[in-house]
């Protein structure tokens, strides 16, 4: 499933029939801003097709004025691109971070039937000890997809069991370790420490480790994904964003400020809650699905 | 968290600085620092809109009062003030009114049924729920668990029931409507009063799953259907509150996650678009952080307030 509808939904005949004036950049910003691109990536965008097109005798019809942006938003991911910070040898161990509720279990099962398909060993770590049933939840992922869950009690240290989820890795000679943690509100400065002591943990027996610290973001999020990714880089660097639920009606549009700001790739973006609903993600298909 | 809109409020008043009067270029370039907050605060955008026009409206009104009525040298009222005061006066009336009650059934269970998208916070509001009505309304609930998708979502609310000593209903392999139905059946034998249904998180463009709701809705008769939501959510807050509304008439919204930092401005949004009021705050991941609805608290804590009445204490001492 794609992101359904267009932003700009019957703004393509304003064009089409308007002179690009005030009233038209207006609307544009507005259609931009209902995307949850927020004021600053909207006017940037409004400003880019002033500048292209407002010296033109002709006006722009919405196909010029479409290519444009999406070119511009393609030049703001590209701008954060980086490449998968992959070890040459032992498990490749991926964190997984976000605020509560967004999807961080399910993206874990998926990026699991996602590495298994290519032939990869892959070990899931239950290091939300904290939620409700978190562990039961990580374990039928590991059932359905058959793989191993390094799992303690609920309540137990977090850290010990990411701890022991490395060492399970290293042991098993595992492909890729995906360690899954307790949602967290970034201005909870303990659960945030909880955190810091997480990723130090990790590093102990395999010092590269994480090589990659994924922070999931839910496409329904306004402006606070910024402070998100904000206080989440603070105690554990990020190397990229998974976005889910894009398969809803949000549009997501916060995460291309979000990686311009934080120089921080998208890997991977959610469609759905199946095992099969996760897609590499392509910044030309986001500003198509945007435009 | 309230920077953003009392920063709005904030350069508002500096605007004023040295003014007399209210003219309709001062209130213009003030309404436009007020609505960069407000959309930064995720407002819906149409809201806002007709937020920044009634206040407009309304502070030209008052130009004139101001002009004719106020000596100019009596400084104590200053125009800031007065536009300060409309805005409050807005934003509250968009808040409002206060009904958090729930509605309780006489002679047979009550029953409250919790929809919204996914991980929201519906199995975890429906625990503090039951939780409250036991602990606070010395009811008797029991919880359902009607979620047969998201892996071990039954389990999660046992868990939650052990937790605060109220029963979950569920059946393995059965399906949602025959659960919530049966569910129904159990409050009598198990002498409850009040029962709780927790769905699962769904879309609101899945046709399937919002049908599910539609009959468990016909099969239940549930007195309340409350709308799940984060506060974190952007402009898509009002689409899915409006589609989930149209569907299923909901009587009460519940927003979760607000001792986060989110400006939450999707409460005012989805308050706005749906008329329906809000019931329950989410303060927490414990099961006693629940609160319910006051608009003054949501007031101050979404659009600054607080801060607002602070600011308004400024200017009396200006
Ligand atoms: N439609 C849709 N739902 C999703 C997607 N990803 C996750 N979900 C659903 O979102 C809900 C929450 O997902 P979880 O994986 O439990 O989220 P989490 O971040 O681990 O939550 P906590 O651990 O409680 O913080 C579940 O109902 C998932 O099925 C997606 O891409 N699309
Ligand atoms: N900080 C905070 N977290 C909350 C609050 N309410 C719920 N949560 C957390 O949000 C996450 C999702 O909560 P759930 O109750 O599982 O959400 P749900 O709507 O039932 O999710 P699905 O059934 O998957 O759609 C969990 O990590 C909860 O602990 C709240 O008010 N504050
Ligand atoms: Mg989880
Ligand atoms: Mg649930």
């Amino acid at each position: 499933a794609k992101t359904r509808g267009s932003l700009v939904d019957g703004i393509a005949g304003l064009f089409n029939q308007q002179k690009l004036d005030d009233d038209l950049l207006e609307e544009l910003h507005e259609r931009l801003f209902r995307a949850d691109l927020g004021i600053d990536t909207a006017d940037t965008l409004v400003d880019h097709i002033k500048g292209e097109f407002s010296g033109r005798e002709q006006s722009p019809t919405w196909d010029e004025v479409r290519m444009s942006l999406k070119a511009r938003v393609a030049g703001m991911f590209a701008d954060s691109e980086r490449n998968l910070n992959q070890p040459q040898e032992g498990p490749f161990v991926i964190l997984v971070v976000g605020v509560n509720g967004v999807g961080k279990t399910t993206s874990i099962g998926k990026l699991a039937a996602h590495f298994l398909a290519q032939d990869k060993n892959v070990l899931l770590c239950a290091a939300d000890t904290y939620r409700a049933a978190a562990i039961d939840q990580l374990q039928v992922w590991g059932d359905r997809l058959g793989c191993d869950v390094i799992k303690h009690q609920q309540g137990a240290d977090p850290a010990s069991v990411a701890y022991d989820g490395v060492k399970a890795a290293k042991a098993r000679k595992s492909d890729v370790l995906l360690i899954d943690t307790a949602g967290r509100l970034h201005n909870k400065a303990e659960l945030m420490d909880e955190l810091a002591k997480i990723r130090r943990v990790i590093g102990k027996d395999l010092p590269e480790a994480p090589h990659e610290t994924w922070i999931v973001v839910d496409a329904t999020t306004g402006q606070n994904a910024f402070q998100q990714v904000e206080a989440f880089s603070q105690v554990a660097p990020l190397s990229g964003i998974v976005v889910t639920k894009l398969d809803g009606t949000a549009k997501g549009g916060v995460v291309i400020g979000v990686t311009n700001k934080f120089k921080l790739p998208i890997r991977y973006i959610g469609v759905g809650e199946q095992a099969s609903d996760l897609r590499e993600f392509q910044s030309s298909d986001f500003a198509d699905s945007l435009f | 968290m309230l920077d953003v809109i009392s920063s709005g409020f904030k350069e508002a008043k500096l605007k004023f600085k040295g003014k007399a009067t209210l003219t309709e270029e001062n209130i213009k370039e003030a309404t436009s620092a007020i609505r960069k907050s407000l959309l930064e605060a995720d407002v819906e955008y149409g809201v806002t809109k007709t937020f920044i026009k009634r206040v407009q409206e309304k502070a030209l009104g008052q130009e004139v009062t101001l002009k004719a009525g106020k000596a100019q040298s009596k400084m104590k009222v200053s125009p800031a003030d007065h536009f300060i005061n409309i805005c409050q006066e807005e934003l509250e009336g968009l808040m409002g009114p206060v009904d958090s009650e729930l509605k309780y059934a006489v002679n047979r269970p009550t029953s409250i049924m919790m929809v919204g998208l996914q991980g929201t916070g519906k199995t975890t509001t429906t625990g503090k729920i039951a939780s409250f009505l036991k602990n606070q309304k010395k009811r008797k609930p029991m919880l359902v668990a009607a979620d047969i998708y998201r892996p071990a979502a039954a389990q999660q609310l046992k868990v939650l029931g052990e937790r605060i000593g109220v029963p979950v209903f569920h059946i393995e392999g059965e399906n949602p409507v025959v659960i919530c139905e049966e569910a129904k059946k159990k409050a009598f034998e198990w002498e409850c009063d009040t029962i709780l249904y927790d769905t699962a998180g769904r879309l609101t463009i899945d046709e399937t799953l919002m049908t599910e709701l539609a009959d468990i809705k016909s099969s239940t008769s549930p007195d309340n259907i409350l709308l799940v939501c984060d506060a974190m959510m952007g402009q898509d807050a009002v689409t899915t509150a409006k589609s989930f509304d149209e569907l299923l008439e909901i009587s009460g919204v519940v927003m979760t996650k607000l001792d986060g930092d989110a400006r939450g401005g999707a409460a005012l949004s989805i308050k706005e678009v749906t008329g329906k009021p809000i019931k329950f705050l989410g303060m927490g991941e414990e099961l006693d952080r629940l609160e319910e609805f006051r608009p003054e608290g949501l007031a101050s804590r979404i659009l600054g307030m607080g801060d607002v009445v602070g600011l308004m204490q400024d200017f009396e001492r200006v």
